[in-house]
């Protein structure tokens, strides 16, 4: 503007001013504003696909090259991956593979439903009220580094072999892992948002519910893809130790019944669908939210 | 020392309070590595309704420490502060929740006011109209410019409808073209709503153009060094002749203060 402006009245300038300014800020706000976009697909698949799949086909390589050069010519120590294939396509024709899964996969995430009951005020009470993180703070941390196994025998002692047993170890397994992702979330929070919090009105439990609990669930997020890992490897310990006729065949029972048998192309069977199915329920749910919780805070750095 | 700390509620219909703000004799010391510090001392200040006051200082005037006293924040060592209703705070950060998208920042602001639902997004739109965000509703913070986010941040404010709206260096982190620019919308929105505003900030030029009165906080401990009243008619500009021979005025005295405390 030039400095001949400052001699005109105000009146002129206001309306001057009105038209002036808003396209001044328009203009403004359009350089400023991020743009963003999704990626194609094409390299969403060179960079996120292809490079999982070329690792596991390699690893399928070696395998078959370790038994079709006999390097190791044992089938009761490693089977050709083509038995474990026969072993898994026999199990799904004869419709039982479904039923492993699902026994399994069933306990598993019903148990860790409970765990997410518990955890949540659990983790809440413990980053919110100083004497009872003082209390039991630095006992759910270490309950994170306890293996979860450890809990089966006293599980079978309490309560039998049932599932009731399956379901207390996955709590105990899992219930400190979601608590303690709750309270580093908490712990994260930034103070500006609870100072910005108080002075909207939200105080207290208002406060906890638009601003705490929102504010922390990256952190959250974190604590229940972990809490999934957990539940999952707590009741693979106790199917295994704790298999039981009446209880069904999950995977860790299938596992246990191939060791039991001698047959190594099942116990690679059930290695095989433990570790996909571990891996599928993450990438199906939890990797998603935890994606989308950061995304849609503009957290998620691309590149 | 006794300590009182009153949110005079205006009810509606009623006489309107004589004052925004009243801040009478407040003190307030921290506990330091040497002892209480005094950061503020014996500080008298009102602000009128629909007055523009900037409080100025240098750094360790404790003008930000006044504001949160005012905001509820924090409490008084001694004195008082009585505010017309419940004031409203904008930070230099824009401080806006990142999971929630502008126009539900605005939202939240309503609700916890108990604004019913059915009226929040109507309102929510105003806001943003006001602050000539239309069509911003739906953006995520993070893809708002700085600017932008301070203008949802401003409508956030305005959304309390508090008597009084308090402002902590809101511009100091944006670049200067676009604090040109918020000056003039501040300005445009205060004299359009009528709302009272303490503003705080160490930018001796951004506290004559914007404000009607201009207050001076000497350092360690802030008191009020001095007042001038802004005459020059609004809108202003920051390259105004007139805000620049008050602003050299003002920094003269400003350098005066900060001057003082290297005469040990």
């Amino acid at each position: 503007m030039a400095s001949t402006d400052t001699k005109r009245p105000a009146g002129d300038r206001d309306a001057q001013d009105g038209g002036d300014l808003a396209g001044l800020e328009a203009g403004l706000d359009a350089l400023e504003s991020v743009q963003q976009g999704r990626k194609p697909f094409r390299q969403t698949f060179v960079e996120k696909i292809l490079p999982p799949a070329v690792a596991v086909l390699l690893v399928l390589a070696v395998w078959q090259a370790l038994v079709s050069f006999e390097i190791v010519d044992d089938p009761t120590k490693l089977p050709a991956p083509s038995d474990v294939w026969d072993v898994l396509h026999q199990a799904w024709l004869q419709g039982e593979l479904l039923g492993y899964i699902w026994t399994s996969v069933s306990r598993g995430l019903l148990g860790f439903c409970f765990a997410l009951l518990i955890g949540t005020p659990l983790g809440l009470l413990v980053a919110r009220v100083k004497f009872v993180r003082a209390a039991i703070g630095p006992i759910l941390s270490g309950l994170q580094s306890l293996p979860s196994v450890a809990w089966v025998p006293p599980a079978v002692i309490w309560l039998g072999l049932n599932n009731s047993m399956m379901y207390a170890v996955i709590l105990l397994g899992a219930v400190p892992s979601i608590a303690n992702g709750l309270v580093s979330g908490v712990d994260q929070v930034s103070p500006i948002f609870l100072r910005a919090g108080r002075t909207l009105g939200a105080t207290g439990l208002k406060g906890t519910w638009h601003i705490v609990l929102p504010a922390a669930l990256p952190g959250y997020v974190a604590g229940l893809k972990q809490g999934w890992a957990f539940s999952w490897r707590s009741l693979m310990a106790a199917e295994i130790i704790a298999s039981f006729p009446d209880l069904g065949v999950g995977l860790g029972q299938l596992l246990e019944n191939g060791r039991n048998a001698s047959d190594m192309a099942m116990v690679f069977e059930a290695i095989l669908l433990i570790l996909v199915v571990g891996i599928a329920i993450d990438l199906l749910i939890f990797s998603p939210l935890e994606r989308w919780v950061l995304r849609s805070r503009g957290l998620l750095v691309k590149g | 020392m006794a300590t009182t700390t009153t949110l005079a509620k205006a009810a509606e219909g009623t006489e309107p309070a004589a004052y925004a703000a009243r801040i009478e004799h407040v003190s307030k010391s921290f506990a330091g590595p040497a002892g209480q510090q005094l950061v503020l001392d014996d500080i008298t200040l009102d602000v009128a309704p629909g007055e523009f006051v900037t409080l100025l200082g240098a750094s360790g005037c404790g003008k930000s420490t006044l504001l949160n006293l005012v905001a509820g924040l924090d409490k008084p060592s001694a004195g008082g502060i009585s505010t017309d209703g419940r004031p409203a705070l904008m930070f230099q950060e824009h401080a806006l929740f990142p999971w929630l998208t502008a126009g539900k920042n605005i939202e939240l602001a309503l609700r916890l006011r108990g604004v019913p639902k059915s009226e929040r997004r109507d309102k929510a739109e105003e806001l943003l109209e006001l602050v000539r965000l239309k069509g911003a509703y739906g953006k995520r913070v993070h893809e708002l410019s700085g600017g932008m986010r301070q203008r949802v941040a401003m409508a956030r404010a305005l959304a309390q409808e508090s008597k009084l709206l308090l402002m902590d260096e809101p511009f100091a982190a944006l670049d200067a073209i676009t604090r040109d620019v918020l000056h003039d919308e501040l300005t445009r929105i205060w004299r359009e709503t009528k709302v009272s505003v303490l503003f705080v900030t160490h930018n001796v030029r951004e506290a004559v153009r914007l404000a009607e009165r201009v207050v001076l906080l000497s350092s360690r401990p802030g008191r009020v060094a001095r007042e001038w009243t802004v005459g020059i008619p609004q809108p202003r500009r920051i390259e105004d002749t007139a805000v620049a021979e008050l602003s050299v005025e003002i920094t003269e005295e400003l350098r005066g203060e900060i001057r003082r405390h290297g005469q040990h």
